[in-house]
């Protein structure tokens, strides 16, 4: 990392919108901040953060560097290095690995033709895998930006990437007939089994 | 106090106490890697598990508050094999590099690992590897080793007040480093070599220089500030290798700073380890008996009103009585023991401590610098005012330089003008400070070493009567002094006798020719080309400025070589032991001045130590009193005269380069360069420093 101080500032109206967010704060916690305005710094950095940006986070937040710094290693949702337009996240946790994650992962692999830790050359995508998503009940999970895509198989994380990469926006969610996370199986209390409501 | 019960033995404990505290109150020993008592707790390491009836599983003793009733085993089957389990852990990525590891011997880890430990390991698996980390010239990282207690991120966080260390990922990739790459900015960066429990961290210049179980320990005193830090000197041989810091509360608590544990490398180099005498211009090496003989002859054929002697920063009691008594005898009232000029007194013992005392700082509610930066004056006050700030209601001022003390400062003014207003009462932080139930002051230096020095000192004075802190109950008034050797000067009666001159005054006498022979005991921060034509001896350990104008050098014993005493700010007197012998035929500092005065025929009436420290004692009993503090009574001193308006400064521009031993240190001059970025004082020695690391 080098140690060059120069190059970013916060612009008046991306201190608008972190002041919004301090403000959810009490007074003198401004530091509580760090996690959404390192956010929102890195929406509006196509992906990622620098060093300088973290910088730039620690003087508005009143923190010294280092604990901005600790924040931003310690989530994976923070990007310390620039990232494809489209960051693909496969969970491989134990929940989805029993739930055969493995083949969403080589299914990515093929389809985007990069591996796990990996950007395209051309810049659209990023695939990595991640710890638990915190979806279990619908592994496997596959997170596409801010979305989550849940009960795949291989041919339907295909199917997902397929469109995502002809810019549409699959709906997200599972990828089955299923409603959220109701019970794979069809209705298993009496109520949802006699029909009434 | 809730009352606990360990082992079948019942405690009662201070409420809030942890159980580990109560454990160790009832005499179990609890493995620990991340709990250090002065510091917050962490609970990560989770060595310290014991059992707790009624709870389910085993609890971190080191986290867990005690309730009344407790009752704790320590030394279950269940505890054992907690233990057991988490040493597995920790062991699982800490390499087996003890062989080649400085910690070897002296490591928690290994120690902990034999006591609490299994025999085998089950591990088969690769270990994880960590890049090392540069935290600057001192401390030599191997972070593969580090076993995540956190003590160094919570050491510079919470005490040393720099927050540049941090943990930075998660999980098996967590990491302990430093932000970007660059050393520690903190003067008391060595001690997290001291706190870290495994090899992660270790000393960069003792890097493979011993093992433990080679050297002989010595407790004695540091000299390279004022505040008398207690200290254990590591010796092999005649080498210094490393000095620790030892447990005192009242000063240095278990902390030393940079200077006074890593400038042992000064005392090889630039060593003067026999006598010289100037002839034809060149110092030439010579016998003691010719250069006792060569001043002989000087004072038999000088007035003793032509005679006078400068001492140094480092200078220890017993040669100062000497070197006074011998003056008395010669007949020369031009003494000084103020090289940088400070305008002290000696009338009122109170006129030039540190009254309130180091350990009295954690009990004000106010303080003032005057002229002072205490961080790099006396970097373990400033942790003291640190540790007082963090415990709250602590308001802190400052007239004199821009300061960054690692807490926040508000600046009055930058010199006299506000002083003076202070003491008129008429700025409104006069009154914040005679509100406080507690307030102190702290004078230094920068605003004494100066010609109205008198004046500040009378005006400093006159703030401590109108806020309250000279009362019978509380003395907040402090003078932070940054020579070791200052306090016991004053106390022994080393400045100008009646009609003497002071060091200006001798600098100018010499220049006039009215100083014919001027006698150095370790003077080396003076302007020695004011000394003009006069005869010079010199009295010190290394080859610095005054030697290398004295016209007869004599070799004496730098601090770790002599059994010797010295007064630290608060006014307390110290004893030093000697860890090694001085070099080549370099002698013990008063021993010396003895023998200068039988050969110049006024024999000085003490021929062993005893008899030089019943002479002290004599002088002022507190030197018979090791360690006691001896309550000085308050007085009027100072003048009351103009002021000069020129802002303070503090004397100390070099944390790293302050005396003859520093100068003469590689590590200081690395320090001086890569931290401070002061490049001349840089002379290539980076070799050393990067090239050790293993």
């Amino acid at each position: 990392m080098s140690d060059t101080r120069a190059g970013f500032e916060f612009t008046r109206a991306l201190r608008t919108e972190a002041d919004k967010i301090v403000a959810r704060y009490p007074e003198g916690r401004r530091a509580s901040a760090v996690l959404p305005v390192l956010d929102i710094v890195q929406r509006r950095n196509g992906g990622w953060v620098t060093t300088e940006m973290v910088d730039a986070v620690a003087g508005y937040l009143d923190m010294a560097p280092i604990r901005v710094y600790e924040v931003a290693t310690f989530y994976t949702m923070i990007n310390l290095e620039p990232v494809g337009e489209t960051v693909v996240e496969v969970c491989t946790t134990t929940p989805c690995w029993l739930r055969g994650c493995d083949g969403i992962v080589r299914a990515c692999e093929e389809a985007l033709g990069i591996g796990l830790g990996d950007t395209g050359a051309d810049g659209k995508f990023t695939l990595r895998e991640v710890e638990c998503l915190g979806a279990c009940v619908n592994a496997p999970v596959v997170r596409i930006n801010d979305d989550y895509y849940e009960d795949l198989d291989p041919d339907r994380a295909r199917a997902v990437l397929a469109a995502v990469s002809r810019g549409a926006s699959p709906p997200p969610g599972p990828q089955t007939s299923r409603a959220a996370s109701a019970p794979a199986s069809g209705p298993t209390t009496l109520r949802a089994s006699a029909g009434s409501s | 106090m809730p009352t606990v019960t360990i082992d079948g033995l019942e405690v009662e404990v201070e409420a809030g106490a942890t159980v580990l505290q109560a454990c160790e109150q009832a005499g179990k020993e609890i493995p620990q890697f991340c709990y250090h008592d002065r510091l917050n707790i962490a609970g990560n390491c989770r060595m310290c598990l014991v059992e707790m009836e009624n709870s389910p599983k085993p609890i971190a003793s080191c986290a867990m508050p005690v309730g009344d009733g407790m009752v704790v085993h320590t030394n279950t089957p269940q505890v054992r094999k907690a233990r057991e389990g988490v040493m597995e852990f920790l062991l699982i990525n800490h390499p087996l590099d003890c062989p080649i590891c400085d910690q070897g011997g002296e490591c928690d880890l290994q120690d902990q690992a034999m006591a609490y430990g299994m025999d085998r390991s089950r591990y088969r698996e690769n270990k994880r590897a960590v890049t090392d980390k540069d935290l600057g010239p001192l401390v030599k990282t191997a972070m593969t080793r580090c076993i995540h207690c956190t003590r160094c991120i919570r050491f510079a966080t919470e005490i040393a007040g720099v927050e540049e260390l941090g943990a930075f990922g998660r999980g098996e990739h967590m990491e302990v480093g430093n932000y970007v790459e660059r050393s520690l900015t903190s003067e008391l960066s060595g001690n997290i070599v001291d706190l870290c429990p495994v090899g992660a961290l270790t000393s960069k210049p003792y890097a493979f220089a011993a093992r433990s179980w080679e050297l002989d320990a010595t407790e004695t005193i540091d000299v390279h500030d004022a505040v008398g830090s207690n200290v254990r000197v590591d010796s092999r041989g005649r080498a210094v290798l490393r000095v620790l810091p030892r447990l005192h509360e009242d000063i240095n608590e278990e902390w030393i700073s940079d200077k006074t544990r890593f400038a042992n490398d000064g005392l090889r180099r630039q060593r003067l380890d026999r006598p010289y005498l100037r002839r034809g211009g060149r110092l030439e090496s010579t016998t003691w008996a010719d250069a006792f003989a060569a001043i002989a002859d000087r004072l038999k054929t000088t007035d003793g009103d032509h005679i006078a002697a400068i001492v140094g920063d480092m200078a220890c009691a017993e040669s100062m009585v000497a070197l006074k008594d011998l003056m008395t005898a010669l007949g020369s009232p031009h003494v000084d023991c103020r090289q940088d000029g400070a305008k002290l007194e000696t009338g009122v013992r109170a006129s030039y401590l540190f009254n309130t005392m180091i350990a009295g700082i954690e009990e004000a509610d106010a303080c003032l610098l005057i002229g002072t930066n205490p961080r790099r004056e006396a970097a373990l006050v400033n942790a003291r005012l640190r540790k007082r700030y963090l415990a709250g209601g602590f308001r802190v001022l400052s007239v004199g330089p821009d300061l960054d003390l690692t807490f926040p400062v508000a600046r009055l003014g930058g010199g006299p003008e506000a002083l003076a207003a202070l003491a008129e009462g008429s700025l409104p932080a006069s009154a914040e400070l005679g509100d406080a139930a507690r307030p102190m002051l702290v004078l230094g230096q920068g605003a004494l070493a100066r010609p109205d020095g008198s004046a500040v000192l009378g005006a400093a004075r006159r703030i401590a009567e109108r806020c309250g802190m000279a009362r019978d109950d509380w003395n907040g008034f402090n003078v932070l002094h940054t020579a070791a050797a200052r306090v016991a000067g004053l106390d022994l009666g080393l400045v100008p006798g009646e009609g003497g001159r002071d060091v200006s005054g001798i600098l100018e006498g010499a220049g006039d020719g009215d100083i014919e022979a001027v006698f150095l005991l370790g003077a080396d921060e003076i302007d020695t080309d004011g000394l003009g034509d006069a005869f010079v001896v010199y009295l010190g350990h290394h080859g610095d400025a005054g030697a290398s104008r004295a016209d007869v050098v004599l070799p004496g014993a730098a601090y770790v070589e002599k059994d010797a005493t010295w007064v630290n700010t608060e006014g307390r007197a110290q004893l030093g032991q000697r860890a090694v012998f001085p070099p080549g035929d370099a002698r013990e500092d008063w021993a010396v001045i003895r023998a200068l005065s039988e050969a110049a025929g006024h024999a000085l009436p003490y021929d062993d130590l005893a008899a030089v420290r019943a002479r002290l004692a004599d002088v002022a009993p507190w030197f018979g009193a090791p360690d006691e503090i001896w309550p000085a009574t308050w007085g009027t001193f100072g003048a009351d005269g103009a002021m000069d308006p020129r802002p303070f400064a503090s004397p100390v521009s070099d944390f790293y380069m302050t005396d003859a031993i520093c100068r003469a240190s590689e590590t200081m001059a690395a320090c001086s360069a890569r931290i401070l970025g002061n490049n001349d004082a840089w002379d290539g020695a980076g070799a050393r420093d990067d090239g050790a690391d293993g």
